[in-house]
C-alpha cells in the first residue's frame, strides 16, 4: 500500500508535468479558420432588345470571370474567409425603365452585395440613380458616358474609357494618313453616350483645322438613314464619324455602302469591333471602330513591371483562349469589359480584406493597376468621383486578307498597330 | 444646298411614300366602311414584317413569297379580329371601338414581345442599285414601289369591278340601305376589316425588305398612317396613297434643309392644320 501511493503520486506528477509542458510549448502557427461565404453580385442583362448583342458579350465575360474564380477556390481574404461569387440577374429588355425597377429589386428583394451595371450608358445611368440612392457599390461595364460620372457619385466606378475620348483618335488617324483631308461629317445616335462622343469630337475636329460639314443626331432605333446619307453625299466629307450602338451602327454602315458613299474614313461607335459586324459583308470593309480592348492587345505582367504598375489577373492571351474555349467565338471589348468589371471588384474586395462597403470603396479609390484590359484608375475628385482616368482606346479596322476574308486589324495608335490603315473606297 | 441632293432625297421620300400610302390605305378602308379607327394597325404592320422575315429565314423561301403569305394570313387574321373584338361593339359609341382595337394592339405587342423579343431583325436582300450622279436607287425600294402600285391597282379593281367590292362600297355608303338590298353587312364588315389588315401586313412585309425592325416598329408607321389618312381624307383609299406620297416627299425635301429630328414636328403641324383648315383632307372623303 505504501509503495502504491508514491507510484500514484509519481504518475499524477508526470501527468501534471506533461499537461504543463504541452500547455507551455510554443504554439504552432494557428491557421485561421476557413469561413466559406457566398457573395452575390447583381446586374441586369439586355438579353432581348436593341442592346442584346453587346450585352450578351458583357454577360459572357462576367460568367467567365465567375468560372475562373470558382475554379481557383473563390475570393480569398486575409482573415481566411473564402467568398464564392454568385450572380443574380434579370433581362432588362434594353429598357431603362425596367433597369430602374430591377436594380431596386436586386437591392431590396435579392439583397445583393455588389452591383455591376447593365450594358450601355443610358442603362448604366438609370442603374446608377438607384445604386447611389441605396449606397450600393456598382462597377459600370459598357458605360462610357462622361456626364453620368460627373454627378459626384460616391459608389459608382467606371471601367470604360469615357466617351469624350472615343473618336478623337479617329480624327488623329485621318490627320496622319490623309493630310489633305478637310471635311468631317458627324452623325450620331441621340442617346447620352453617343451625344457625349459627338460633343467631344466636334470641337476636337475643329481644333485640328477640320471643317465639320454636318453634325446631326438620329433617334435611337432609327432604321432609315437615307435622309442623313443624302446630306452626307451633298457635303462630300473626307471622313464620317459617329454612330451609336450595334443595331443602328450596322444599319448605317450597310446603307452607306448601298448608297455608294465614298468617304475615306468611316469610324463608328460600338458596332465595328463586334465580330457579328461582318454579317453585312463587304459593307464592313475598311470601317474603323474605336475599341476599349482587342484580343491583340499586349498588356502583360512584364509591361506592368516596366511601367511601374501593379499587375492583376490573367493575361490577354489566357482570357482570349479561355473565352474561345467556353463560347467558341472571339471575345470583343464588351466581353473584356464584363470580365474586368468583376475583376476590379474582386481586387478591391481582396485589398479591403472585407466586403464592407466603406472598406471596398476605399480600396477602389486607391486602385491603380494594369490588367489584361489595360490600366484602371478612378478619379477621386468630388465631382468626377469614380470616373475612369487611366484607360485608353485602340482603333480597329476590318480589312480583307489575301483570301478575301474580312479580318480585324489594329490600325491606331501606331504603337499598337498590326496593319497599316487602309482608305475606304 | 445643291439641287442634286434635293433630288436624291426627294426620290427616296417619294418611293417610301408609296409604302406609307399602302399602310395608310388599310387604316382608311376600315374607317371608311365601318367608322372604326383601328388602333391595332401598328402591331399588325409589325406582324407583316415578321411573317416575311420568318418565311425567309425559317422556311428559306424568297421573302417576296412571304408577301403572298402575309396577304392570306392578314385577311384571315383581320376577319378573326373583327369577330372577336369589333363586331359586338360595332354600333357602340366610337370610344368603345377605339378601346377594343387598342386592346388588340396591346395583346399583339404583349404576345409578340414574348415570342419575338424586341431584338432587331433584318432581312439580307440585295437587288442591286441603280446610280446616276448622286442619285442611287436601291432595287429593294423600286420593287416595293412596284408592289405597292400593283396592290393598290388590285384593290381598286376589287372595289369597283367585283360584286363583293361593290357590296363593300354600298355598306360604306349606307349600311342600312345595303342591308335592305340583301347585302349581309356583317360579312362585308368582316371582309373589309380583313382587307384593311391585309394591306397593313403587306406594307409591313415591304418595309421589312427595306429596314431592320422589331415587334414595336409598327408604332411609327401607325402614326404616319394617321397623318396620311387625315391628309388624304378619312375613308378615302386614293387619298391615302396620295397622302402617303405627299408625306414621303415632305420628309425627303425637308430633311435636306432641317435636322431630321424636326421632321415629325412638321408632320404633326401639317396634321393639325389639315384638321383645322380642311378636315375632309386634300382629296375629301367620298
Amino acid at each position: 500500500m505504501s509503495n502504491k501511493i508514491p507510484r500514484l503520486l509519481w504518475l499524477a506528477a508526470l501527468f501534471v508535468l506533461a499537461v504543463v509542458v504541452v500547455a507551455c510549448a510554443p504554439a504552432e502557427p494557428t491557421k485561421a479558420p476557413t469561413v466559406a461565404k457566398k457573395i452575390v453580385i447583381g446586374f441586369t442583362a439586355s438579353q432581348t432588345g436593341k442592346l442584346n448583342v453587346e450585352s450578351k458579350k458583357q454577360i459572357q465575360g462576367l460568367e467567365l470571370w465567375k468560372d475562373h474564380v470558382v475554379k481557383a477556390g473563390g475570393i480569398k481574404l486575409k482573415d481566411g474567409t473564402v467568398l464564392t461569387p454568385e450572380f443574380k440577374f434579370y433581362d432588362d429588355e434594353s429598357s431603362t425603365d425596367r433597369v430602374q425597377a430591377l436594380y431596386t429589386k436586386l437591392i431590396n428583394d435579392d439583397k445583393v452585395d455588389f452591383l455591376i451595371s447593365p450594358y450601355s450608358s443610358g442603362s448604366a445611368k438609370a442603374a446608377a440613380v438607384v445604386s447611389e440612392q441605396y449606397g450600393k457599390i456598382m462597377i459600370t461595364a459598357g458605360a462610357a458616358d462622361d456626364a453620368t460620372m460627373e454627378q459626384g457619385f460616391k459608389n459608382t466606378y467606371q471601367t470604360y474609357t469615357p466617351a469624350s475620348r472615343y473618336l478623337t483618335g479617329a480624327i488623329d488617324l485621318l490627320a496622319k494618313f490623309d493630310p489633305a483631308a478637310k471635311k468631317i461629317a458627324i452623325v450620331h445616335e441621340k442617346d447620352s453616350f453617343s451625344t457625349s462622343v459627338a460633343k467631344a469630337a466636334d470641337p476636337y475636329a475643329k481644333s485640328k483645322g477640320y471643317n465639320v460639314v454636318l453634325l446631326e443626331g438620329y433617334d435611337s432605333g432609327t432604321t432609315d438613314f437615307a435622309p442623313f446619307i443624302n446630306k452626307i453625299i451633298a457635303a462630300a466629307p473626307d471622313a464620317i464619324i459617329g454612330g451609336g450602338h450595334f443595331a443602328d451602327g450596322t444599319t448605317f454602315a450597310k446603307q452607306l455602302y448601298e448608297k455608294k458613299v465614298t468617304a475615306k474614313v468611316v469610324a463608328l461607335l460600338v458596332a465595328p469591333p463586334e465580330p457579328k459586324f461582318t454579317e453585312i459583308g463587304d459593307a464592313a470593309q475598311n470601317i474603323v471602330g474605336p475599341s476599349q480592348w482587342e484580343p491583340l492587345a499586349t498588356f502583360s505582367e512584364d509591361a506592368a513591371k516596366k511601367a511601374g504598375f501593379a499587375w492583376y489577373g490573367l493575361s490577354a492571351a489566357d482570357f482570349t483562349k479561355d473565352y474561345k474555349a467556353k463560347y467558341n467565338e472571339e471575345p470583343s471589348y464588351h466581353s473584356a469589359g464584363g470580365y474586368v468589371a468583376a475583376l476590379i471588384l474582386q481586387k478591391a474586395i481582396e485589398d479591403a480584406g472585407s466586403t464592407k462597403p466603406d472598406q471596398v470603396r476605399a480600396a477602389l479609390d486607391k486602385m491603380d493597376l494594369l490588367t489584361f484590359y489595360g490600366r484602371v484608375k478612378f478619379s477621386t475628385e468630388a465631382k468626377t468621383h469614380g470616373k475612369q482616368v487611366a484607360h485608353d482606346m485602340v482603333y480597329m479596322q476590318w480589312q480583307k486578307d489575301a483570301s478575301g476574308k474580312l479580318v480585324k486589324q489594329m490600325v491606331w495608335p501606331l504603337e499598337a498597330k498590326t496593319a497599316d490603315w487602309q482608305p475606304r473606297k | 444646298m445643291n439641287i442634286e441632293a434635293l433630288l436624291a432625297s426627294s426620290i427616296d421620300g417619294l418611293m417610301l411614300g408609296f409604302v406609307y400610302g399602302l399602310a395608310a390605305m388599310g387604316l382608311t378602308l376600315i374607317f371608311g366602311v365601318m367608322k372604326v379607327i383601328n388602333l391595332g394597325h401598328g402591331p399588325i404592320i409589325a406582324l407583316g414584317m415578321f411573317i416575311v422575315y420568318l418565311v425567309a429565314t425559317q422556311l428559306g423561301l424568297n421573302p417576296y413569297l412571304g408577301l403572298v403569305i402575309a396577304l392570306l394570313l392578314g385577311l384571315a387574321f383581320g376577319i378573326v379580329v373583327y369577330f372577336l373584338a369589333v363586331h359586338r361593339v360595332i354600333n357602340a359609341p366610337e370610344l368603345t371601338t377605339l378601346l377594343a382595337t387598342f386592346s388588340v394592339n396591346l395583346m399583339i405587342i404583349g404576345v409578340g414581345t414574348v415570342v419575338f423579343t424586341t431584338t432587331p431583325r433584318a432581312l439580307a436582300i440585295d437587288l442591286g442599285t441603280w446610280q446616276s450622279g448622286v442619285i442611287t436607287v436601291l432595287g429593294t425600294k423600286a420593287v416595293a414601289v412596284v408592289i405597292a402600285v400593283i396592290v393598290t391597282g388590285a384593290l381598286y379593281a376589287f372595289l369597283y369591278r367585283t360584286r363583293v367590292g361593290k357590296s363593300i362600297r354600298a355598306v360604306a355608303n349606307n349600311r342600312a340601305a345595303a342591308e335592305l338590298m340583301g347585302i349581309n353587312s356583317t360579312w362585308v364588315l368582316a371582309l373589309s376589316f380583313g382587307i384593311g389588315t391585309m394591306l397593313a401586313m403587306i406594307s409591313g412585309g415591304l418595309l421589312a425588305t427595306l429596314f431592320s425592325f422589331t415587334i414595336l416598329s409598327g408604332g411609327i408607321y401607325e402614326l404616319k398612317s394617321f397623318v396620311i389618312v387625315v391628309l388624304g381624307g378619312l375613308g378615302n383609299p386614293t387619298g391615302a396613297l396620295v397622302g402617303g406620297i405627299v408625306l414621303g416627299l415632305l420628309e425627303g425635301i425637308t430633311t435636306i434643309f432641317i435636322p431630321v429630328g424636326w421632321v415629325p414636328v412638321i408632320e404633326y403641324v401639317v396634321f393639325v392644320l389639315i384638321i383645322l383648315v380642311r378636315p375632309t383632307g386634300l382629296l375629301g372623303a367620298r
